[in-house]
């Protein structure tokens, strides 16, 4: 009795640790080299760890949702270009930071709207209409910076991503991507959006027999996944403090791997917000860990690339 | 032990296989004779499917040995079990869409000289095999999305056929057929036995295994309980086997008496439907609608429910309230729905049992707009139990669930909603007998509670025993609405494949 006893526990301490194993074993891994093990579990690392992760994190929580609706949005990077942009355009023609910071969210909302819309009314693929509108944003971003980085007077805007700001601990964009992965979370969790977006992945005949609003619930899906990239296009934009059409060029399929490597299914119906952050995480960590180490890009690209497919084939027997 | 006798074309002794702590088989056998029908039957669970996967080698047996024709036979895959000539047809059909009847036909098989396809000899052989079943008006250079599903049956076949099988598996090949495709498919599976071909035949429909199978084998949680001659075995006594104790009755009488409106149609007329329809529903009212498939019956279903556009006319329910225009107000008006295909849309298989129950009325359970999970919990355990859903809890997810159980949680979900008027379309499809009858007694009891029930079917014994009216559908019109007394097999039959 003892015994069932304990593995009982020993099988639940299993269940919550399953999705950071990966994530303790990247860390462990570099704690353990000689060559940088002084320096890796230093605060000030896994503070700038920490904010390097803010424009990826904000991306993947709403890729996540995407992901789980069955869906995919290949227009996220040129989303963040466009809207670090249009912050940095707002700031130069004289507006208040705050509005611009606003204006730059909306237009990622409006983006994400646009490829809703075009997904639930013409009855296009996600995969093609985001494909789409990775050029057509991409290529707007350019056009309005004249093609070139725009450069603007310091505000409190690039604050957002400061290292070490005062009395904070952390970077203020930092706390606001942990505030909103709670609320992501329990969005999914705790509210009948999120119960309907598992519904219209896992099944999307079913979920329109049972009277949910597939259009509406999509439109809603798509525009609140443009809405973070939006939000990620703002700390882009704090953290270069210009803006740059041409910057975070495919790191559309970063925000996708953390979301894949962080169990969400490319079939829909599964996925969640702690795994998608765990993913962006373990790449944070993998980065950050390779460059102490003097390890050239090449090699980071492969191991992340290994990485990825390792995390999904392991999660497909996890889950067997 | 014993040796196979020579007239045996498969002998399998001893077969046992176990999946983790769960014992599949126990020292099954299983003989079968060069021109052959032989039934496998059993619930669902019981092990049949298990039995064929090691036959066509999909499984590899823990315990027991295989013999055909005098051969030991020891499959080391599906392909090498091809080889010897065993050929498997599965319930799901298993064809690529987008190629042709006859690249389906000789996937695998293509003839080919130094890589170079000899597509001519290959059509000839297509044909060949097309005629031989009856079929020489199917196009081999159509692709096979375009074919009804009875054609692509019949290509299933056809690849048995190129494949010069000795031994056909067929895993219930009639469950999506209508009675007269069904019909046609036991002339040809007679056709293939005089060629000597041995059939092992998988099915749920009792009648039909008795109509074509010369001998039979039961299995029940996973050992052989009886195995014999068709001819000296009643149906009773194989349901009797098959279930290990008396159904007291299949189709047991609750009596209900249909009392006040509930539904009524003016000039309906839904997609692919011919001449619009009047009909008018009580409460506490059973009404079968049988016809073959594609004679109208789903369409008309599917547009009363509000998924497919209505054509013309008007839907009122009970005291004259119209029905709303999307299925999403028709539930709230009290309707449901039960598709006739639980896998690909009655159920969202990834996702738990109660998040499937609770689907399309999450309301009781919102807060503040937030969940309150704990109920929602409580509320699915208590119907899971209601309705004998076999499972550890509702957080099961609905994928590890048999048919069956599938089946009982697709209908829960219109418990669930408290819906008045369901629309039920082939609620027993390819379930156990057990399950059947929970279900027949399931529908009685909601019609005594005053409940509406519209019960589509192609198996027409079940329209006969449990519905007040039957109605036939025929070629997009409904041509026959008569009470289930003055219905027999015959006009039934009559009725749903001429028309009158």
């Amino acid at each position: 009795m003892n015994n069932t006893f304990k593995t009982n526990r020993f099988a639940m301490v299993l269940k919550w640790l399953g999705p950071f194993i990966g994530l303790i074993l990247v860390v462990a891994i570099f704690s353990l080299m000689p060559e940088v093990q002084d320096r890796f579990l230093r605060i000030y690392n896994l503070k700038s760890v920490a904010t390097q992760s803010v424009i990826v994190a904000l991306g993947a929580l709403g890729m996540t949702l995407i992901i789980i609706s069955g869906g995919i949005d290949l227009s996220a990077a040129s989303n963040i270009a466009l809207s670090s942009v249009i912050v940095a355009f707002a700031i130069n023609a004289g507006i208040h930071p705050l509005a611009a910071v606003l204006l730059g969210i909306m237009a990622g909302g409006l983006v994400g709207l646009i490829n809703g819309a075009l997904i639930t009314s013409l009855r296009l693929v996600p995969f093609i209409v985001t494909l789409g509108m990775l050029g057509i944003a991409r290529g707007v971003a350019k056009w309005m910076a004249g093609n070139q980085k725009i450069d603007t007077p310091l505000t409190w805007v690039n604050e957002l991503m400061a290292k070490s700001p005062q009395g904070l601990l952390l970077a203020p964009g930092v706390w606001l991507m942990i505030g909103l992965a709670f609320l992501m979370a329990a969005l999914l969790r705790y509210t009948v959006f999120g119960k309907h977006i598992f519904a219209i992945g896992s099944n999307e005949a079913t979920a329109r027999l049972c009277g949910i609003r597939i259009g509406r619930t999509k439109l809603l899906i798509y525009t609140i996944g443009g809405l973070f990239c939006g939000l990620s296009g703002v700390m882009q934009f704090s953290r270069l403090t210009v803006g740059d059409p041409t910057v975070a060029v495919g790191l559309e399929l970063d925000i996708i791997a953390a979301v894949v490597i962080g169990g969400g299914s490319l079939s829909g119906g599964m996925g969640s917000i702690l795994g998608s952050m765990i993913g962006v995480f373990i790449m944070a960590f993998l980065r950050n860990g390779s460059t102490m180490m003097g390890w050239p890009n090449y090699i980071q690209e492969i191991i992340i690339g290994a990485i990825i497919v390792f995390a999904v084939a392991l999660d497909r027997i996890r889950h067997k | 032990m014993t040796a196979a006798p020579p007239s045996d074309l498969l002998n399998m002794a001893g077969i046992s296989k176990s999946f983790g702590p769960t014992i599949a088989l126990q020292d099954v056998d299983l003989e079968l004779k060069k021109g052959e029908i032989h039934a496998l039957l059993g619930e669902n669970g019981a092990g049949k499917s298990t039995l064929v996967k090691i036959l066509s080698g999909a499984l590899k047996a823990d315990r027991g040995r295989m013999t055909l024709a005098s051969r030991p036979f020891a499959p080391s895959g599906p392909l090498d079990s091809r080889i010897h000539g065993i050929s498997m047809i599965y319930q799901e059909l298993n064809l690529a869409p987008h190629l042709t009847v006859t690249e389906n036909i000789m996937l695998g098989r293509e003839i080919h000289l130094r890589g170079i396809l000899q597509r001519k000899d290959m059509r000839r052989k297509v044909e060949k095999a097309l005629a031989f079943l009856n079929h020489p008006e199917i196009a081999p250079d159509v692709p096979v999305r375009k074919l009804s599903i009875s054609a692509r049956q019949i290509i299933e076949i056809a690849r048995a056929l190129v494949d010069e099988a000795v031994i056909l598996i067929m895993d219930e090949p009639t469950s999506r057929l209508s009675r007269e495709d069904s019909v046609q498919l036991f002339q040809i599976m007679r056709r293939l036995k005089a060629q000597g071909v041995g059939i092992i035949y998988i099915s749920h429909f009792l009648e039909e295994v008795r109509e074509v199978a010369d001998s039979y084998t039961v299995l029940r949680d996973g050992q052989r309980v009886g195995t014999g001659r068709m001819s000296s075995m009643s149906l009773g006594g194989i349901i009797r086997m098959m279930v290990g104790q008396d159904v007291k009755e299949l189709f047991p009488k609750i009596p209900h008496k249909p009392e006040g409106p509930a539904l009524s149609l003016k000039n309906f007329r839904g997609k692919n439907m011919f001449s619009p329809l009047n009909l008018e529903l009580q409460q506490g009212e059973i009404l079968g609608v049988g016809g073959l498939v594609g004679s109208g019956r789903t369409e008309m279903l599917r547009a009363l429910f509000g998924l497919d556009r209505l054509e013309e006319g008007r839907i009122t329910v009970f005291d004259g309230e119209k029905a709303g225009d999307h299925c999403r107000d028709r539930i709230r008006q009290g309707m449901g729905y039960l598709s006739e295909d639980r896998q690909s849309e009655g159920l969202a298989l990834s996702l738990s049992i109660r998040d499937n129950l609770t689907m399309s009325y999450y309301e009781p359970y919102v807060r503040w707009g937030f969940l309150r999970l704990g109920r929602q919990k409580r509320d699915a355990d208590a119907l899971c139990r209601r309705m004998n859903v076999k499972a550890r809890d509702s957080d099961q997810r609905v994928s590890s669930l048999s048919g069956g159980n599938q089946q009982k949680v697709a209908l829960a979900r219109l418990l669930h909603q408290k819906a008045d008027i369901l629309l039920l379309d082939e609620p027993t499809r390819g379930i156990d007998v057990l399950s059947k009858a929970q279900i027949y007694d399931w529908v009685g009891r909601l019609a005594a509670e005053g409940k509406t029930v519209v019960f589509v079917s192609s198996y027409f014994p079940e329209l006969i025993g449990v519905c007040d009216r039957i109605a036939v559908f025929f070629r997009g019109d409904l041509v026959s609405l008569r009470p289930a007394e003055e219905w027999t097999m015959e006009t039934l039959t009559t009725a749903a494949t001429v028309g009158t």
